[in-house]
C-alpha cells in the first residue's frame, strides 16, 4: 500500500465533508450522472441482455484468467511490445522508474489512470525528479491542488467552477493577471494550451486501460478529452499500467462491454475516443510511440479470484455505484479515505489494503440496493459488503458495543416466548411515559437515533400480546 | 520465481487447476478462435440507406455534422465551404491515403500540406477505414496513409466516409479489420471516434474541444 | 411455486408482524389482519420475534441462522407469510436460502419457505389479486417506495394502484421517491451523522412535494422520515400504507400524542 489510507478514521472524514460548505456545493452535480444513465439504457432496448452478455464474458475470462493472460503476453510480445508483470506496488513502480530512468525520461504525460493511484505513481515519479504530468482536465486540476480524485470517471467532481480559476490564476503565473475566466470555456481553452505543450515535449506517455484483448495484445482506453490518446500516441515510449482483471477475450467481447460501459457512466452510448493500440509504431508509420510496455499488475487480484470477493473482478470502473449512491452523494469520494469510493470502493478496499484498515465502508452502507440495480456488470455490492461484516465479525473486529448489542438482543430474539413477555412489559412502560408528546426528543440507550431524530412513543401492549388476548390464546 | 511466474502460480492455485486441464485450453481455444459476437442492438441493423441514416443521425446526435457528397471529387469543395462559412484558415493537413491524394484539391483555395501533425495545424481530413451506424462512430487505422496525430491534434477534424464502408456495428468493423489484417493482427492502432471532443470535468458542463478537435465534419462520399 | 394448484381455501396466512410493528405500532398489524381477511384469508400470527436481519447484516452468521431455523419451524402450517414490510419480506423470501448455503438439507427447507413469503400489499395484489380496498383517507399524500421491497422485491406500482382507490386521498409526486431515506437499521444508528444528511434531504423532499401525509411500506423507513420530520417542526404526518388501505387513517400518526386510553 503506497497511499496512506484514512479510511480508519472514516467518521471523521464524515463529518468533516457534511461539515465542508464548499463541497457540499459541489457534491449535487454528482447526481446529474443519474438522469442521463436512465435516458441511454432506455434508449437501447437490448441494455439488460448486453448487462448479462457482459456479466457472462468477465465470469468466463476471470474462470480462465491464468490461459489468456498467457496468450495475451504472446499476443503482445508478437506485436513488438513488452510485458512485465508485477505482483504488488514496489514492483510495478520499480519497472516504471527503471523504464523512465534508462531513457533519461524527465517528464511522463499521463492519461487517467486509476491503476496510477492505486500504486501512488505520481508521488514516485516526482521522488525520482522526473514530472508526472496529469492530462485529464479533471486530474490536471486536482493535481495543481495537491489532491487525490474524488470519483472513478469524474475526478474533479468535488471542485466548483470557482475553485478552477482560483487554481488557474495561482498556477499559470506566466498568463496575464488580468485575462477572462469567467466561463467554463476559457478555463478549457487555458489548459489545453498549457497542456498541448506538455504532452509535445513529454518523453513517456502512461495510460491505464480498460480493456485488455488477448486475442490481438491489444489495449483499450476509452476518453472524452482525447488526452489518453495523445498520451499514448505523442511521445517516444507508451506504457499501459493494468491490472490483471482487465483482460477480456476478444475484441467482439470488448464490443459488448463499451456498450455497457459508457451508458452506466456518463450515459454516453459510446465515448467520445475508443482507442485501441497494439504494439509500437510500425515500419513506414510517420507517428505514434517507438516502445510499447504493459505493465500487468496483480497487487492482491489474483487471492480475489475463485472466492467470495471474485464478483468484484468483474468491475469496469464506470462509477455507476456511486453515481446513484446516497452515502457518496452526502459525503463525496475524499471521505472514503482511499483511492476508490462509492460502493465498488467499499468492496475493494478491504481487499485490497486489509480489512483492518478498510473495514469502515463495508459498514457504512444502507443495502439500499441502488448500486447493484445499476452494475453493468451485476456485481452484488451489498452482498459482497454483508460478506466483508461477516469476516470482521468472526474475526472479533466488530466494535464491542455493536457486538454487545448484536449479541444481548440475538437472545431474546431466539426465545420467542421470553422475547414477547419482556417486550410486552417493555412497551407498556414506554407507552405511558411517552403517550402525552407521542414521541421521545432523548430516551437513554437510543442517544445515536434520538440525536439527530425524534423517536415515535410504542402504542403500548405489543402486536402479539394484543393478538393473543384477543383470541383468547393462552399466553 | 518470476513475477511472471508466481502471479500464474497464484491465478492457479485461487482457481484450483494447474493450467493444463484439457477442457480448459479448449473452451479459450476455441473462443479466440471463433470470437463469438453477443448481443447486438437492432439499432445499427436495416436496408443500406437505413444504416446510412442511422448513421448520420447519431453522429449529429454526438454533435458532429454530417454532409453527403455524390463523389469524392466533391469533397475539397464541401471542406472548403465548411471552412469558409465558419470563418477558419484555408489550410488542410492529410496523409498519404490516395483515396485523399487523388482529390483535386488544386480545384479550391485550400492550402495542403501533408504527413503527420506538430501540433500547429489548425484543420486535418482524415479517409475512415469504416463507419458505425449504432452510434455514429468513425473508424480510423494508424499508419502513413493516415497518421493518427491528425485525429487528435488540429482543432478541426474532417473525414471522409465511403458510404460502402458504413456497417451496423462495431463487431462488423472487427470483421473488416481481420479481413484486412489477418486473425488475430491488428493495425498499430485503431481509433474509434464518436463526436467532437468534450469535457464535463467543470461542474459537469459538456465543453467541446477539450484535448482533440472542436469540430467533427463527417463527409460521407456516394449515397447508394 | 404455483399457488394455484397447491393452496386451497380458505388461504392461510401466517402474519409475519415485524418486529418494529409488534413493538412500537400494533395498529399496523391490525391493519394488515384486516386486509387479508376481507381478501378471504385466514390469518394465523405463530409466536415470533424477528427475521434475524439486525444480526444479518451485522456480519453474525450463527445468530441470523439459529433466528431463521424458528422463524421457518413457526409457520410451516401456513400457506403464505405475509409481512407488512419490505425490508422483512426481502429477508424472509430472498436472503434466508442464501443462509444455508453449506446445510444442503436446510437450503431446501428454506428455499421452499422463501417461496411463500411475500410483502403485504404486493401479495395482496399481484397474489390475491385485488384491485381495490374499501377506505376513506381525507388528505394529500406522497408515498416513498422503501429501498428492500423495491429493488429486492419489486413492489412499486402495487401500492400506488391501491392508494388511488382510497376515497378522498389524492397523491403527489414525490421527487427521489426511490432514494434511500438513510434508515439502513443499525445504520442510522452506528453512522447518525451520515444517516442524519441522507434522511434531512429526504424531509425536504417530502416538503416540497406538498403532501400533508407521507406514506411508505416500512416501519423502520417511516419512524426515520417522521422523527426526522418531527425535529424539524414540519407538520406532515407519517402512517404505513396498511393502515391507510385498511381504513384506520384516523388513528394517530407515528409519533403523534395518543387520543384516547391504550388499548
Amino acid at each position: 500500500m503506497s497511499l496512506a489510507a484514512t479510511t480508519p478514521h472514516f467518521k471523521d472524514n464524515v463529518h468533516e465533508a457534511l461539515t465542508d460548505a464548499r463541497l457540499q456545493r459541489a457534491l449535487p452535480h454528482a447526481r446529474n450522472f443519474i438522469a442521463t444513465r436512465a435516458a441511454a439504457a432506455a434508449r437501447l432496448p437490448e441494455f439488460e441482455a448486453l448487462r448479462d452478455s457482459a456479466r457472462a464474458i468477465k465470469d468466463h475470462t476471470l474462470a480462465h484468467l491464468d490461459l489468456y493472460l498467457e496468450t495475451y503476453e504472446r499476443k503482445v510480445t508478437q506485436s513488438g511490445g513488452h510485458v512485465h508483470w508485477a505482483r504488488d506496488t514496489g514492483e510495478a513502480l520499480a519497472v516504471i522508474l527503471d523504464l523512465c530512468k534508462a531513457r533519461g525520461a524527465k517528464s511522463v504525460a499521463k492519461g487517467k489512470s486509476m491503476v496510477s493511484e492505486e500504486i501512488g505513481l505520481n508521488a514516485a515519479l516526482e521522488g525520482a525528479g522526473i514530472a508526472a504530468v496529469e492530462t485529464d482536465l479533471g486530474e490536471y486540476i486536482i493535481q495543481l491542488r495537491g489532491e487525490a480524485p474524488s470519483h472513478i470517471i469524474a475526478p474533479a467532481i468535488h471542485v466548483t467552477r470557482d475553485d478552477v480559476e482560483a487554481d488557474f490564476r495561482r498556477f499559470h503565473r506566466e498568463l496575464p493577471a488580468d485575462r477572462d475566466l469567467t466561463q467554463p470555456e476559457q478555463l478549457l481553452a487555458e489548459a489545453r494550451a498549457i497542456l498541448r505543450d506538455k504532452f509535445l515535449s513529454a518523453d513517456i506517455g502512461l495510460t491505464g486501460a480498460n480493456f485488455l484483448i488477448a486475442e490481438t495484445g491489444t489495449s483499450i482506453i476509452v476518453t472524452n478529452e482525447g488526452n489518453g490518446d495523445l498520451a499514448q500516441t505523442l511521445p517516444k515510449v507508451h506504457v499501459v499500467l493494468a491490472s490483471l482483471d482487465k483482460l477480456v477475450p476478444t475484441l467482439n467481447d470488448a464490443a459488448q462491454l463499451l456498450r455497457v460501459l459508457a451508458r452506466s457512466a456518463t450515459g454516453q452510448d459510446l465515448s467520445v475516443y475508443t482507442t485501441l493500440s497494439t504494439g509500437p509504431r510500425r515500419p513506414g508509420d510517420p507517428d505514434g510511440p517507438e516502445e510499447y510496455h504493459v505493465v500487468l499488475l496483480d497487487n492482491g487480484r489474483s487471492a480475489m479470484l475463485g472466492g467470495q470477493f471474485a464478483d468484484m473482478l468483474r468491475c469496469i470502473r464506470c462509477g455507476a455505484c456511486m453515481n446513484h449512491c446516497p452515502v457518496y452523494h452526502a459525503v463525496g469520494g475524499h471521505a472514503y479515505g482511499w483511492v476508490y469510493p462509492g460502493p465498488m470502493g467499499a468492496v475493494l478496499t478491504p481487499s485490497l489494503i486489509g480489512v483492518e484498515q478498510g473495514g469502515q465502508l463495508p459498514n457504512a452502507s444502507t443495502f439500499c440496493g441502488r448500486c447493484e440495480a445499476v452494475c453493468p456488470m451485476r456485481i452484488p455490492l451489498p452482498n459482497l459488503m454483508r460478506h466483508w461484516r461477516e469476516r470482521e465479525f468472526e474475526r472479533h473486529l466488530t466494535p464491542a458495543v455493536v457486538r454487545g448489542g448484536i449479541g444481548f438482543w440475538a437472545f431474546f430474539a431466539k426465545r420467542p416466548g421470553l422475547y414477547r413477555f419482556a417486550t410486552d412489559l417493555a412497551m407498556r412502560a414506554l407507552h405511558l411515559i411517552g403517550r402525552s408528546r407521542g414521541r421521545f426528543a432523548w430516551l437513554p440507550f437510543a442517544g445515536g437515533w434520538t440525536r439527530y431524530r425524534d423517536l415515535a412513543a410504542p402504542q403500548g401492549a405489543t402486536f402479539q400480546a394484543r393478538w393473543r388476548a384477543k383470541s383468547g390464546a393462552v399466553r | 520465481m518470476s513475477a511472471r511466474d508466481d502471479i500464474l502460480a497464484l491465478v492457479r492455485a485461487s482457481l484450483h487447476v494447474s493450467g493444463a486441464e484439457a477442457p480448459r485450453r479448449a473452451a479459450v481455444a476455441s473462443r479466440l478462435a471463433e470470437a463469438p459476437v453477443g448481443v447486438v442492438p437492432q439499432r445499427g441493423q436495416g436496408t443500406r440507406s437505413q444504416i446510412l441514416a442511422t448513421f448520420k443521425a447519431e453522429a449529429e446526435r454526438v454533435r458532429a455534422t454530417v454532409a453527403e457528397v455524390a463523389s469524392a471529387a466533391d469533397a475539397p469543395a464541401e471542406i472548403a465551404r465548411f471552412l469558409r462559412e465558419n470563418n477558419l484558415p484555408a489550410t488542410l493537413r492529410h496523409g498519404s491515403d490516395p483515396r485523399l491524394a487523388s482529390l483535386p484539391w488544386s480545384a479550391t483555395a485550400l492550402e495542403i500540406s501533408h504527413g503527420p501533425s506538430d501540433g500547429d495545424d489548425v484543420n486535418a481530413v482524415s479517409a475512415a477505414f469504416a463507419a458505425i451506424a449504432e452510434t455514429g462512430t468513425l473508424a480510423l487505422v494508424s499508419g502513413s496513409d493516415n497518421p493518427t496525430t491528425l485525429n487528435f491534434l488540429p482543432e478541426n477534424h474532417f473525414v471522409l466516409v465511403f458510404a460502402e464502408d458504413v456497417v451496423g456495428d462495431m463487431e462488423s468493423v472487427v470483421a473488416r479489420l481481420k479481413a484486412t489484417y489477418g486473425q488475430g493482427a491488428m493495425p498499430r492502432a485503431v481509433n474509434f471516434v464518436t463526436g467532437p471532443s468534450r469535457s464535463a470535468d467543470i461542474e459537469q458542463t459538456i465543453l467541446l474541444g477539450a484535448h482533440g478537435p472542436r469540430r467533427l465534419h463527417i463527409v460521407v462520399v456516394g449515397q447508394p | 411455486m404455483a399457488e394455484s394448484e397447491a393452496v386451497k381455501p380458505p388461504i392461510r396466512v401466517g402474519l409475519f408482524v415485524t418486529c418494529l410493528v409488534d413493538l412500537l405500532r400494533p395498529s399496523v398489524g391490525f391493519a394488515a389482519v384486516k386486509l387479508l381477511e376481507d381478501a378471504g384469508c385466514k390469518v394465523i400470527v405463530p409466536s415470533q420475534s424477528c427475521c434475524g436481519q439486525p444480526a444479518f447484516n451485522s456480519g453474525d452468521r450463527p445468530s441470523t441462522q439459529a433466528i431463521a431455523r424458528r422463524t421457518i419451524d413457526a409457520f410451516a402450517g401456513c400457506d403464505y407469510v405475509v409481512a407488512p414490510s419490505g425490508s422483512c419480506a426481502g429477508m424472509l423470501a430472498k436472503h434466508y436460502p442464501e443462509l444455508f448455503v453449506d446445510e444442503p438439507e436446510m437450503a431446501i427447507k428454506a428455499t421452499a419457505f422463501a417461496a411463500k413469503c411475500f410483502e403485504l400489499v404486493s401479495f395482496l395484489v399481484d397474489r390475491l389479486g385485488v384491485k381495490r380496498v374499501s377506505a376513506r383517507y381525507e388528505g394529500v399524500a406522497a408515498y416513498h417506495d422503501s429501498c428492500s421491497g423495491l429493488r429486492e422485491l419489486g413492489v412499486r406500482d402495487q401500492p400506488r394502484t391501491l392508494l388511488a382507490g382510497v376515497e378522498g386521498l389524492r397523491m403527489v409526486e414525490l421527487a427521489e421517491s426511490d432514494v434511500c431515506c438513510g434508515f439502513g437499521g443499525t445504520f442510522a444508528v452506528k453512522y447518525g451523522e451520515l444517516s442524519d444528511a441522507i434522511v434531512t434531504r429526504k424531509s425536504a423532499k417530502i416538503d416540497a412535494s406538498g403532501a400533508d401525509t407521507l406514506i411508505a411500506g416500512d416501519l423502520g423507513c417511516l419512524l426515520n422520515m417522521a422523527g426526522k420530520m418531527q425535529r424539524e417542526g414540519r407538520a406532515v404526518k407519517a402512517r404505513h400504507v396498511a393502515e391507510v388501505l385498511a381504513g384506520m387513517g384516523d388513528d394517530p400518526a407515528i409519533g403523534e400524542p395518543d387520543a384516547g386510553a391504550a388499548s
